[in-house]
């Protein structure tokens, strides 16, 4: 038997067919690689998780106490912010694992294959929302735990984790942009990280945003992630929905959904241009 | 037509750097060509350019006459690619691995899953199939790459530096299988930084150097270019350079060359092993202490040496670009 003569018969290297079904199923196998790699590497997700957990436990027990928020306790109105904190992190996940492709030499062997240029780039971001979907069940989980409830029922709570889940796909695009640009893992978890610390911060996730001085409020009603907070809050019927005029935070449902389809489609098109033109 | 692989006028810098400067090659269809040349010399450029990875700022390329730059896509199902710039996850286990490739050159899963058992097994990976790519050793992990590059069975192949790093026994493995895959009537294109290795895969070499082809033939054509084996010694004190010199230099095709901080000495010879013992005979009569001597065939150094007049480790000790 020959090498490269197989028994495989009736496939000339394939053709590639081009199109939506095959961008769709290349992505599918990438995400069902990086899927598996989750399951191999655990720490990662026991890591993910163990940020908002911990983040759960400080905020509620540590700071809580100081920090009054009308009609209701702290502890519910700060775990919309926690998860949408948890879902933005899925920058540094999608961050490092291109950048580690990248130096690991895999995204060349990609790049060498007849499959869709979009593919190694959806296929991760689409296996960190599938991670992000366990890290907040698991997480929601905890938050019940300490007292946490939803009060206008379940099918106002999924829509929630929707609006969440797409705000982490969009997020993951910018990790992705951030990955394919920086190329050393370490960097790119630094750089995918720094950023969200004054992103999450500056809004209402932990906060009510009429404690902060004028100015910075304007900012912290604009920002995409307060209008996913919001949206949470008042989904889950949690207290501290704020009643700020600010066009966001009136619709949070509508703007959290633009932001995050504004986020994709901004991010997605840079990531897939700087894709093809990688140059390693 | 009849060429797998044809180039003509690649050009490509980075920056300052000119990676390829007017690169031309021509490989017939089943014959396999080596690219030889130091790091920094523009071999792995012109495998990228050729693979779709790097787009020339001029020139073109054909593989099997579908072009590189209008049609990238079509080139990528008959191409396959291993070693430096390809790889493997290493989470993954071998079967993942090559099922993973099957499916993205496009072809159905179950044919991809009879496809990755027939490798694993030519590549005496069966065994560890189900493991991990990261419990590989390295031999394990360059026939698993190489494996990946052969999943759609592609007319035409790219090895870039695929035995670096390897041992010799694997070298050796790795080789084997290499000629097995020529002899079946692959196009290939390899390359590498051991005249050794362009020597024994390759039909045609086509020697590189800053971005130019400089010289190319076959082994003997370039053998006999750069003269065949060389005498060389080692003196035991730098005193007695001047005299070993006076004694090898009638022996010699050419001039003889010293390296006073090794206090080695080299000269060009023809005749072999009978010159040897003339020479160690001739050493000894005149009680030149000597640590070392030998027969020595010739090296990529001495490749370049001849054809650039520079050692191959001299040239622009630049990013393997």
């Amino acid at each position: 038997m020959a090498i490269v003569t197989s028994k495989v018969a009736g496939h000339a290297p394939g053709q590639p067919r081009g199109g939506v079904v095959q961008m769709a199923r290349d992505s599918w196998v990438v995400a069902r690689r990086n899927l598996r790699r989750m399951t191999r590497i655990p720490e990662i997700v026991v890591f993910g998780l163990m940020q908002p957990v911990m983040f759960v436990l400080l905020f509620s027990y540590v700071m809580g106490g100081a920090i009054k928020v009308p009609g209701g306790g702290y502890r519910e109105f700060l775990m919309a912010g926690i998860f949408t904190q948890t879902v933005a992190f899925a920058v540094e996940g999608a961050s490092a694992g291109i950048a580690d492709d990248m130096t690991k030499g895999l995204v060349d062997r990609f790049r060498s294959l007849p499959m869709a240029r979009s593919a190694v780039l959806a296929g991760r971001t689409l296996a960190d929302v599938v991670q992000s979907a366990f890290i907040l069940l698991v997480l929601a989980m905890v938050a019940l735990l300490v007292g946490w409830r939803v009060h206008q029922g379940i099918l106002k709570a999924l829509s929630a984790f929707l609006l969440l889940l797409l705000l982490g796909y969009a997020f993951s695009w910018i990790g992705a942009l951030i990955g394919l640009s920086l190329r050393s893992p370490e960097a790119a978890t630094s750089a995918g990280l720094i950023w969200l610390f004054p992103l999450t911060f500056l809004s209402n996730a932990f906060v009510p945003v009429n404690t902060m001085p004028g100015w910075l409020q304007a900012i912290a009603y604009w920002n995409p992630f307060s209008a996913t907070v919001q949206a949470c809050r008042k989904l889950f019927g949690n207290p501290g929905v704020d009643g700020a005029h600010a066009w966001p935070m009136q619709h949070p449902v509508a703007a959290s959904t633009l932001w995050s389809l504004l986020i994709l489609a901004l991010f997605s098109w840079l990531s897939v241009r700087k894709y093809r033109n990688a140059v390693g | 037509m009849g060429a797998a692989i044809r180039a003509e006028g690649l050009m490509k810098s980075f920056g300052d750097i000119r990676a390829l400067d007017g690169v031309d090659l021509a490989v017939p269809e089943g014959a396999v060509l080596g690219l030889l040349g130091p790091n920094g010399a523009g071999k792995s450029t012109a495998v990228r350019v050729l693979t779709t990875l790097l787009r020339p700022d001029a020139g073109s390329a054909q593989i099997a006459g579908v072009d590189v730059l209008r049609h990238p896509n079509r080139v990528r199902s008959l191409i396959g690619l291993c070693g430096q710039y390809a790889a493997v996850d290493e989470y993954l286990t071998g079967r993942e691995n090559l099922q993973m490739v099957g499916e993205l050159y496009q072809m159905r899963a179950r044919d991809a899953k009879t496809r990755a058992r027939e490798l694993l097994e030519w590549f005496d990976l069966a065994e560890a199939a189900d493991r991990p790519a990261k419990t590989y050793s390295g031999g394990m992990r360059r026939r698993l790459d190489l494996a990946a590059a052969l999943v759609a069975q592609p007319p035409v192949i790219f090895l870039d530096e695929p035995t670096t790093g390897l041992d010799p026994r694997t070298r050796l493995a790795l080789w084997e299988l290499i000629e097995t895959l020529a002899a079946e009537g692959t196009t290939l294109l390899l390359t590498t930084q051991y005249l050794e290795e362009a020597d024994r895969l390759a039909h045609d070499i086509a020697v590189v150097d800053h971005g130019r082809v400089i010289a190319r033939g076959s082994a003997d054509d370039l053998k006999a270019r750069i003269g065949g084996e060389r005498v060389e010694v080692v003196v035991h004190e730098r005193e007695l350079i001047g005299a070993a010199v006076a004694v090898l230099t009638p022996y010699g095709e050419g001039r003889a060359g010293v390296e006073q901080h090794t206090r080695r000495i080299t000269v060009p010879v023809s005749g072999g092993a009978r010159v040897l013992a003339d020479v160690i005979r001739e050493l000894d009569r005149r009680n030149i202490l000597i640590d070392d001597i030998g027969l020595r065939r010739p090296t990529l150094d001495d490749v370049f040496l001849s054809l650039t007049g520079h050692a191959a480790e001299e040239t622009d000790p630049g990013k393997d670009a």
